[in-house]
């Protein structure tokens, strides 16, 4: 089936079979950021922004995504360079598989609460595992950048 | 104690990864392999033990775009092991690419090679597999001398003779003591005999196993994987498809995620043997579910601590008997077991008057154990440091204080550990920093918090190796551009881990040169130094001295080249990080021209490859201290604060040395509260995904704290010993202990869910 949707900002038509999911599909555009964690919903490795809300990609059809607008890690490098600096002065980011889920959901984080507190960040971000960094560094980062937006 | 000090060695670096990680670029196996290449799948066994008596493979391969199906019939019959380690492995040879008898619910039974995912998955259906099911052993304290034999074939063979008996389910057994254990023992005031029990648990990396394969332009094995361990995994694929090591070439893109899963070539040899059959690209990816029922998990352990103390707390003996289950397989069987007692029990050298280890590892049909962070010492620290908390307990004593009357301090030899001496040891002040970060003394006590909940606090200590002494070899070339900037290239596997960047910070340091003046490669078999690779914990300690070596010997090298421009001997100058100068004197060459000479009408190589081993392997040291609020009703743990203060030699990226220890701690905290492996009765693993093999969220591990006390080590690299896998040990002992201060319950078997606790009270 043919679907057309907003990907990054570019309207594309894409040719799907009606049961592909939304990862899959994404990846073969090139978006290589979408990761897979897990088939079970459990990771957050696969989050994408659909209308800007956050999603996971691995139980979203791609057929749903027709009409919508669909971000990705790969048009919000600017948005995510912003504050991903200061993950990577953490040493947070580790083997960094799980960083781009992480990255899309702190932008929606920051879209939504632009002054989260810490226990704000840890409920928002409670779907995205880590299995390197423990978490504490991910905060701090995050922390961090709040911080110097503030001076 | 007087702390030396580095330009870069010592202090924070970004990774040098980092950017391209955070912002999602392709850099890893699926990322930058072709989606053309064949999608290959595998039929595994729904039984743990049985015989494929038929398998039909003829309807499947009819699937059009499956290109074809290989079984038990199609593959050599030559056994080798999976396990990454330097050759002659103590691994038996045990497995078959696939073979006609499946010893785990989870073995391969066929290789599907499809041209798309879709075919891949009709045609597993399709496969019509007749199975004579016999018996499994599923409980391995019923594995040795069972009449029901995992590897009853005559072609087992073991590299190395590690005390095992395939007749008797046995892999691997062994025996270590000094003094007379039973003599101490029979004069000690008191006596614990206790048994622990520890689980399967799963690494869980996020990016599960994955490998593509191809024919490279010269006709020759191409092989990407996500792999700790590029040169090992060659050896391995070079005997189990019988092709030689010079047609085979691996390695490794950005890895999502190892701590020992990928010590163990778990998936490489399906497509790699699908490619050399179909002379095609192929690539497998192992789904979720097959990384946790097909991987490489921890070795499940049965320990039990016999400990002599006398009436004031001194620890006079230790006996520690392992019982291992390797599972189907034997892949780092009988080395993980050696641990559980190595590991531990030296930590008690400042009293102990005599110890005896052994232990014995059976097979049985369980997913086959491998390498996990930790190998072996996180069990027989989690059974050791809960008897030594008991034996506090027992007798009214603060543990920390009757640890520091116990522990192993700088300077002593550990006769548990190989007669080694503690060369560079904070352990004492470890504890002493710990005690007042924590402020050990105040949540010690069990304190009411009204409502059914309790607050208290639980310590252990750990320690690890700083890699395999004696075996292990690390290799590193560094080479400098014409621009006067350098190459490093490196056969260790940067995971996560931060190698990459640390072993650069130790070229800048050695070069005097910007960290961002050194480009780091690694690893492919074709161009990097024989390294063993990325595992027990001896990426810093030895491929770091190799750089270090590596660097020593490049600048005489440059220096040599420089004296010939300047027209004196190379005693009279002196490297000057840009510029090597004729001493006394305004005369210098810059780094930038000695380059360029070094292209013209020069046979000195501005490029050094270095090795290093080691006959030793210093141990880091490590105190964890936990607070937690339990629910007395509900059993539910909170864990509040956790702290550490760990003593790696020196660390070399303060920032990357923190994250490791905090990623260890949230590990342990999920195997000590969370992670389950159990099977049903017919052998099937019940935590077969996500849903229901629980891993820490960012809610559950409480606020970690962690601060580092420095010591030298003479034979690392600037003083370093490691990091990577001490800081998995500590969370089981201390939380088990801060359990106990809340319920009076000593809970023996990992991991402590609140069901457990509400049970059990």
């Amino acid at each position: 089936m043919e679907i057309k949707l907003k990907l990054n900002g570019r309207n594309i038509t894409g040719y799907i079979e009606p049961g592909t999911l939304l990862i899959d599909f994404l990846r073969e555009q090139g978006c290589h950021s979408v990761k897979r964690g897990c088939e079970t919903a459990n990771c957050g490795l696969c989050t994408v922004l659909m209308d800007g809300t956050p999603i996971l990609s691995c139980s979203t059809l791609a057929a749903r995504a027709a009409g919508h607008s669909v971000q990705t890690l790969e048009g919000l490098q600017e948005e995510a360079s912003e504050f991903v600096g200061f993950i990577a002065d953490q040493g947070a980011d580790q083997c960094g598989f799980c960083n781009p889920g992480f990255v899309m959901n702190t932008i929606a984080l920051l879209r939504e609460n632009p002054d989260p507190t810490d226990e704000e960040i840890r409920a928002f971000l409670a779907g995205n595992l880590c299995r390197c960094s423990g978490y504490g560094g991910q905060l701090r980062g995050i922390l961090a950048y709040l911080e110097s937006r503030e001076t | 104690m007087e702390e030396r000090s580095y330009r870069v060695v010592g202090r924070t670096h970004r990774k040098v990864d980092a950017m391209q990680l955070l912002l999602g670029k392709s850099v890893y196996t699926q990322d930058i392999t072709p989606d053309n290449a064949l999608v290959v799948k595998l039929l595994r066994s729904p039984h743990a033990n049985a015989i494929v008596k038929n398998i039909r493979t003829d309807i499947a391969k009819k699937v059009p775009d499956v290109v074809d199906i290989y079984t038990w019939e199609d593959v050599p019959r030559t056994r080798f092991a999976i396990a990454g380690q330097t050759y002659p492995e103590p691994s038996p040879y045990d497995r078959l690419i696939i073979d006609r008898h499946v010893r785990f619910a989870g073995d391969v039974v066929a290789i599907v090679a499809a041209e798309t995912e879709k075919a891949a998955d009709k045609a597993l259906k399709l496969i019509k597999v007749d199975y004579e099911v016999l018996e499994p052993v599923l409980d391995f304290r019923t594995a040795l001398d069972n009449p029901v034999l995992v590897h009853p074939e005559e072609d087992w063979y073991p590299p190395c003779d590690v005390g095992g008996d395939p007749k008797r389910n046995l892999v691997a057994s062994g025996l270590d003591e000094h003094g007379d254990v039973d003599a101490v023992m029979e004069s000690c005031d008191i006596v614990l005999e206790r048994t622990y029990h520890t689980k399967a648990f799963n690494q869980a990396m996020m990016e599960t196993f994955r490998t593509y394969t191809e024919l490279d332009r010269y006709g020759r094995l191409h092989v990407i994987s996500s792999t700790q361990i590029v040169f090992h995994c060659r050896r391995i694929l070079s005997r189990a498809l019988g092709i030689p090591k010079s047609r085979i070439r691996v390695e490794k893109p950005r890895i999502g995620g190892g701590f020992g899963a990928k010590q163990t070539a778990v998936c490489e040899v399906y497509p790699a043997f699908v490619t050399m059959k179909t002379g095609r690209a192929a690539r497998l990816i192992y789904s979720r579910e097959e990384a946790q029922i097909a991987g490489s998990p921890r070795h499940e352990m049965q320990i039990r601590v016999r400990l002599g103390a006398d009436k004031n707390g001194k620890i006079r003996a230790l006996d520690l008997y392992t019982l291992s289950n390797t599972g189907a397989y034997g892949e780092h069987g009988p080395t993980t077991v050696g641990l559980t007692g190595h590991k531990s029990i030296p930590l008690y050298t400042g009293s102990l008057e005599a110890h005896r280890f052994s232990y014995d590892v059976v097979y049985t049909n369980h997913q086959a154990a491998g390498a996990y962070r930790g190998y072996g010492a996180t069990q027989g620290i989690f059974a050791l440091e809960t008897t030594v908390n008991e034996l506090a307990e027992t007798l009214g004593m603060d543990p920390t204080v009757l640890r520091d009357q116990n522990m192993v301090r700088e300077g002593m030899v550990m006769h548990a550990y190989y007669g080694e001496r503690a060369d560079a040891c904070a352990l004492d002040r470890c504890m002493a920093h710990c005690r007042d970060m924590f402020r050990w003394e105040e949540k010690y006590p069990v304190r009411d918090m009204g409502d059914g909940k309790v607050r208290c606090a639980g310590v252990a200590m750990a320690m690890q190796g700083s890699c395999i002494s004696a075996v292990d070899v690390g290799s590193a070339t560094v080479k400098l551009s014409d621009d006067g900037t350098y190459n490093l290239i490196i056969g260790a596997a940067d995971m996560g881990t931060g190698c990459d960047t640390i072993l650069s910070q130790m070229v800048a340091e050695c070069m005097d040169c910007p960290l961002e003046d050194v480009a780091v490669f690694g690893a492919d078999t074709d161009v990097s130094p024989y390294d063993s690779g990325s595992y027990a914990s001896s990426t810093t300690y030895v491929t770091g001295k190799a750089v270090e070596k590596a660097c020593a010997h490049l600048k005489k090298q440059i220096c040599t080249i420089a004296a010939g421009m300047l027209g004196c001997g190379v005693e009279e100058v002196v490297f000057e990080s840009k510029q090597v100068r004729r001493v006394n004197t305004d005369q210098a060459v810059s780094l930038k021209d000695i380059s360029y000479k070094a292209q013209l009408f020069n046979d000195t190589a501005v490029e050094v490859t270095a090795t290093h081993t080691s006959p030793v392997s210093p141990p880091p040291y490590m105190v964890g201290m936990v607070e937690i609020e339990l629910d007395k009703l509900t059993g539910q743990v909170t864990v509040l604060d956790y702290m550490a203060v760990v003593d790696c030699g020196i660390p070399v990226n303060p920032a990357l040395a923190r994250i490791q220890t905090e990623g260890g701690i949230v590990q342990g905290i999920g195997h000590s509260l969370m992670e389950n492996v159990t099977y049903d009765h017919r052998g099937k693993p019940m935590e077969s995904s996500f849903m229901q093999y629980k891993i820490p969220t960012r809610l559950d591990m409480g606020r970690l704290h962690v601060e580092f006390e420095q010591s030298y080590e003479p034979t690392g690299p600037f003083g370093a010993k490691s990091i990577g896998e001490i800081v998995i040990n500590t969370p089981a002992p201390a939380i088990a202990h801060a359990i106990y201060r809340a319920t009076g319950v000593w809970h023996r078997e990992l991991p402590i869910t609140p069901e457990q606790i509400a049970l059990d009270k």
